[in-house]
């Protein structure tokens, strides 16, 4: 059957609206790293687009010299590793205990979690929690009180209801203990879901600023997010790379800032075109339980 | 949920109640593995997500920095009363119903319409692309987008030379408050475009071919079989999605907004989140944010209950 000529029009058409798409989609991350490379005199201008103006490597150079970002740039790589280590470890758990049907209470512990998920406590009440518990200023505060993602963990828990009972039964016959069929014979079997929700975490890990710039407030312990914050917020980044005095109010210039932007989304980028398939899956489990 | 009307145990039923009392007891013991995965996380879920629930006291409670995280005296509704007078606060409400309004009218269907556009592309590779390239937005660090949007927005940033190259006179975004909405929505909108339209996609992928054969030799075209066969296909993920939405449209991006906005847009860019930060962050008024807070929270939860209801009622779906 043949296509009218209004559907090739269409077809056309689309294909334009597509490319436009994809074009605003990838102009920022374009215009960034044009800007990186760029001087900041053509930069102010309002002359780099697309393309480096006054090409250099400098900027890069400056901030590779700055010790405080590579500081801070190593403490987003531990908090990312801790803190996905302790999330993976506390969603497996739970959601392997509620996966099961033999739980007692399993249905009041599922409400027990979700309810958590439409009602929190809020900015203040989370803020004197943590700094009671002295969390203040470390790793703690980062890591622990977003721990378990009730959301991933509901992805998890599905997909474990989903797998044979058998295995486990004939697990225990060969004398494995739960502990054993959990480490042993479940999670070898669920690779692909872990690669997955480990993902989950780790990039929201290592996007994660705020909870470091509420708790933080030793430069030395920051994150490299929050290290980018200070510099596009101007004020506080006086000692860092490329602010001509130490004056709190120093601009800094929109090449510094574009280099520390390459070099934080650097890592995802790269990772990206390879997981991005799972991210997908994830959101597709996701959608089964709702 | 269903709640089961408790009758009075007679004699046989406490007996057996007992019975059940030991095998529970002898279940615990036999299955004690199980039961100790729960542990850490219901400490978990106690400490870090109650705890703070709980925490809520002070906003009927004074609270001092320092002292008591359960506040000291109780006062009541004072800190509500004062809130309900308090201009600012009504002004950053209907800042938040604005935005949230805003955002939910264009993030919503534009996801819907990407996937029906890349629904009619043959090339798998063209296709693929164009997918690959629309999610890289939704895994940046909210504090990268914000970069960009300054960035971009700013007097040497790429839209004002956009504005200059059509002749026209460069706008300083960020120093003009009837600007924010418009760059907040758009920026939204750039972030959850491509992520949006995954679950639509899958739904698209998995209508009936057979409708559309018969829709064409009913001699429908390719628009009516968009309207008659594509859209009744990914209405049910269309209805559920748009619950999840409404029922969350007042928890705007507080981050974002913390990270784009300045003193001289707050007109129109400050939102509760933002404003009980300030009030209770920067002028430790702990009790009177958290009142504010817990406002919003409650509205948020009537929300989503309201909405899910409703839906159930006219549609037959629901989250829960």
């Amino acid at each position: 059957m043949k296509d009218s000529v209004s559907y090739k029009v269409f077809k056309v058409v689309n294909t334009i609206i597509l490319l436009l798409i994809v074009f605003i989609t990838v102009f920022p991350f374009i215009n960034v790293l044009a800007q990186s490379f760029s001087s900041e005199a053509y930069i102010n201008a309002g002359k780099v687009n697309l393309i480096p103006r006054g090409f250099n490597i400098d900027t890069y150079r400056t901030v590779a010299k700055d010790a405080m970002f590579w500081t801070n740039y190593k403490n987003t790589v531990v908090y990312t590793v801790v803190g996905t280590v302790i999330s993976m470890f506390m969603t497996t758990i739970f959601a392997y205990a509620l996966s099961k049907k033999r739980l007692m209470g399993r249905k009041f512990l599922t409400m027990f979690a979700v309810f958590t998920m439409f009602f929190n406590g809020g900015l203040i009440p989370n803020y004197v929690l943590i700094n009671s518990l002295g969390f203040a200023n470390s790793i703690w505060a980062i890591v622990v009180p977003g721990a378990i993602s009730i959301y991933n963990m509901l992805i998890m828990k599905s997909f474990f209801e989903n797998m044979p009972e058998e295995l486990e039964e004939a697990a225990s016959i060969d004398g494995l203990n739960t502990y054993g069929i959990l480490f042993r014979i479940i999670l070898p079997l669920s690779k692909a879901i872990m690669a997955t929700m480990m993902l989950f975490y780790a990039v929201g890990h290592w996007n994660s600023w705020f909870s470091a710039f509420l708790y933080m407030d030793q430069k030395e312990l920051f994150p490299v997010t929050v290290y980018l914050r200070n510099l596009i917020a101007g004020a506080t980044g006086g000692a860092s790379a490329g602010a001509t005095s130490a004056d709190n109010l120093t601009q800094i210039s929109a090449n510094i800032k574009s280099v520390t932007m390459v070099l934080t989304i650097l890592p995802i980028l790269l990772i990206y075109p390879f997981v991005q398939k799972y991210f997908v899956s994830g959101v597709m489990l996701g959608s089964v339980k709702g | 949920m269903e709640t089961k009307a408790v009758s009075p145990a007679l004699p046989q039923e406490r007996a057996v109640k007992k019975q059940k009392q030991r095998s529970v007891g002898r279940l615990l013991r036999k299955d004690w593995q199980l039961y100790s995965l729960l542990v850490l996380p219901i400490i978990y879920l106690l400490i870090f997500k109650y705890g703070p629930m709980i925490g809520n006291v002070i906003a009927f409670r004074r609270f001092v920095p320092g002292g008591n995280i359960y506040g000291e005296k109780w006062v009541g509704f004072h800190y509500f009363q004062m809130f309900i007078q308090d201009p600012n606060f009504w002004k950053v409400f209907t800042n938040t119903l604005i935005l949230g309004a805003l955002t939910l009218l264009f993030t919503f269907p534009i996801p819907i319409i990407f996937a029906l556009l890349l629904n009619e592309v043959k090339n798998k590779k063209f296709k693929k692309f164009v997918q690959t390239a629309s999610y890289m937005p939704h895994f940046l660090s909210i504090v990268i987008v914000a970069g960009m949007i300054l960035q971009m927005t700013s007097a040497s940033g790429s839209i004002n030379a956009l504005i200059r190259f059509f002749g026209g006179d460069g706008v300083n975004f960020m120093q003009r408050a009837e600007w924010f909405r418009a760059i907040y929505v758009t920026s939204e909108v750039w972030q959850g475009m491509g992520w949006g339209a995954i679950l639509y996609l899958a739904a698209l992928t998995t209508i009936d071919e057979s409708l559309y054969e018969a829709a064409k030799i009913d001699g429908a075209n390719r628009w009516k079989q968009t309207l008659h066969v594509t859209i009744p296909g990914i209405l049910p993920t269309i209805v559920t999605l748009l619950i999840l939405n409404m029922g969350s449209f007042l928890a705007i991006g507080f981050e974002k907004i913390l990270l784009l906005y300045n003193p001289v847009i707050y007109e129109t860019s400050d939102v509760i989140s933002t404003y009980l930060f300030r009030v209770g962050l920067q002028s430790s008024s702990f009790s009177y944010a958290t009142a504010i807070g817990l406002f919003e929270s409650i509205i948020g939860l009537i929300l989503v209950f309201s909405v899910n209801a409703i839906s159930r009622k006219v549609t037959e779906r629901s989250l829960w």
